[in-house]
């Protein structure tokens, strides 16, 4: 499995032909708290850079993108009523969606953590 | 609000504190200020409610308005300074007691809001009027009251040369009864000066929060130090300007420039309580006949509390009725900490303004449930002396 970022903040844990979607430790920290989640549809076909979910913070709204194309296969509803797990644990329990990934070349376009990592110094 | 680059951006007295402390330092009316501190809006809401939260609100702003040649009467000289004010504001300040403070509006002719504030008899020197508005939009406040002022009256800015700082919360009492134990004494809505290290301090028994508390005007020097001694009590935390928007929210307190405009009227700001007997009855006040007119039921739209089911319907959102049809705006919305749901402020017709009534918010093009409550949305705890 890797992980790979957007410059936006978001992560896609890559398992096969499955990624999973979620935001970063340093996005979630930038947001607050979280009080609402609003997550895609399963079945929802996306193309990259498309706004799949939406974050609410006491203050704002924050969209959060596709990092690759596909279909979403699965969301995390444990997050309807914990959505502050994307605070308390935004790499594994706060996960929002499963997505099948259509194209395989455009993980590769992704940041690796270093990259990532680089970014956000 | 246009972001300002850095260089162009006022610090308040205290602005070494927010950084040493954490705060994470934006942009908001010109000032550069805290939104929160390490631990977050939620938890500085939530403290806030339950101890004492402690607040920089230098961006506001304090002034004094002194008649220039007093008589030496005191209620002839406050009679005196009473005229200046008035013309531009719905309140009675003539009628106000020493000390006394009174929430009013600044009007346009057609009984819009230039600006809501604070009006105060000064307990201290007769024909003084203590004044708070609001800092974006103080310079033109002051320019009107200075026009209104003419050569009979002048207008003292307090800000830059002082700091503000409000303490609010169910424990602020018993900080201050540490800290200025004599300020205890006040009731809500009244102010006084007191002795605090090598000055003197005003205090006023009043807030943005619906808590109990305290506004505590200082002179910059004496600031930091007040500040830390505040902030020595383990009561007391820091708290920014995301949850000072939160508090003010639940308590269902109007935020110029979202819920109030140069349009809105107090009558349609569900603010009917500013506009004093003695002046609707003399009809005396800019838009008098507007606003008198509204009073009896001619508007066309009011200010109501929603609460929200599902996400937050922020600022700008439309309000639909029960059918879908598009009846109003949001004005300030989002999620109260204290009731774990989405509330809202926002303006709909008078038949839609019934508690109870069902509406809908459209959150991101779908219609989300929405019910008219009343406001405040977490009850008010003010520290009203009995007469």
């Amino acid at each position: 499995m890797t992980t790979k970022f957007t410059p936006d903040h978001e992560y896609i844990r890559v398992d096969g032909s499955t990624g999973i979607v979620g935001i970063t430790n340093y996005a979630q920290e930038q947001l607050g708290d979280i009080v609402f989640v609003e997550l895609p549809s399963v079945g929802k076909v996306l193309k990259k850079g498309d706004e799949a979910a939406v974050v609410e913070s006491v203050k704002a709204a924050s969209e959060i993108y596709a990092p690759v194309s596909g279909e979403v296969v699965e969301v995390n509803s444990l997050l309807t009523n914990e959505p502050g797990l994307v605070n308390s644990d935004p790499e594994n329990g706060g996960w929002m969606f499963k997505i099948a990934i259509k194209d395989a070349g455009e993980i590769d376009t992704l940041l690796d953590a270093d990259g990532y990592a680089e970014l956000t110094l | 609000m246009a972001e300002a680059s850095a260089e162009d951006l006022k610090q308040t007295p205290l602005y070494e504190r927010h950084v040493v402390a954490g705060g994470r330092i934006v942009p908001f009316g010109g000032y550069a200020l805290p939104v929160q501190y390490p631990t977050g809006i939620m938890a500085e809401h939530k403290w806030t409610r339950e101890q004492a939260g402690l607040f920089d609100v230098s961006h506001m702003g304090p002034s004094f308005l002194m008649l220039n040649n007093p008589s030496g009467e005191a209620e002839a000289d406050h009679k005196a300074i009473a005229a200046i004010i008035e013309p531009l504001i719905c309140g009675d300040i003539a009628n106000l007691k020493p000390g006394q403070i009174r929430y009013s509006l600044l009007l346009n002719q057609d009984g819009g809001a230039i600006d809501d504030l604070m009006v105060a008899r000064s307990p201290i020197t007769p024909g003084g009027l203590y004044i708070v508005v609001n800092a974006g939009t103080k310079d033109n406040d002051f320019a009107l009251i200075e026009a209104a002022a003419g050569d009979k009256a002048t207008l003292i800015r307090a800000d830059g040369d002082y700091a503000l700082l409000a303490l609010q919360g169910p424990e602020a009492v018993n900080v201050m009864a540490s800290e200025i134990p004599e300020a205890t004494d006040l009731g809500f809505m009244n102010y006084g000066a007191f002795s605090w290290g090598k000055d003197k301090v005003f205090v006023a028994r009043s807030g943005y929060t619906g808590e109990d508390g305290f506004e505590i005007l200082v002179n910059r020097h004496e600031a930091v130090a007040l500040w830390d001694a505040l902030l020595a009590d383990t009561r007391v935390k820091p708290i920014g300007l995301g949850a000072r928007d939160s508090l003010r929210l639940e308590a269902g307190l109007p935020l110029y420039g979202h819920d109030l405009d140069s349009t809105v009227s107090p009558i349609e700001a569900d603010l009917g309580f500013a506009v004093s007997k003695r002046r609707r009855e003399a009809g005396d006040f800019p838009g008098a006949a507007r606003i008198l007119a509204e009073r009896e039921g001619k508007l066309s739209r009011k200010r109501v509390g929603l609460l929200v089911e599902g996400a937050p319907a922020r600022e700008g959102a439309e309000i639909l009725d029960a059918s879908g049809t598009a009846i109003g705006v949001v004005t300030s919305g989002g999620f109260a900490p204290s009731l774990g749901k989405a509330i809202a402020l926002g303006f709909v017709p008078p038949d839609h303004t019934a508690i109870g009534t069902k509406l809908q918010v459209s959150v991101r093009g779908r219609a989300q449930p929405a019910e008219v409550v009343p406001t405040p949305f977490v009850p008010h705890r003010y520290f009203r002396k009995s007469a």
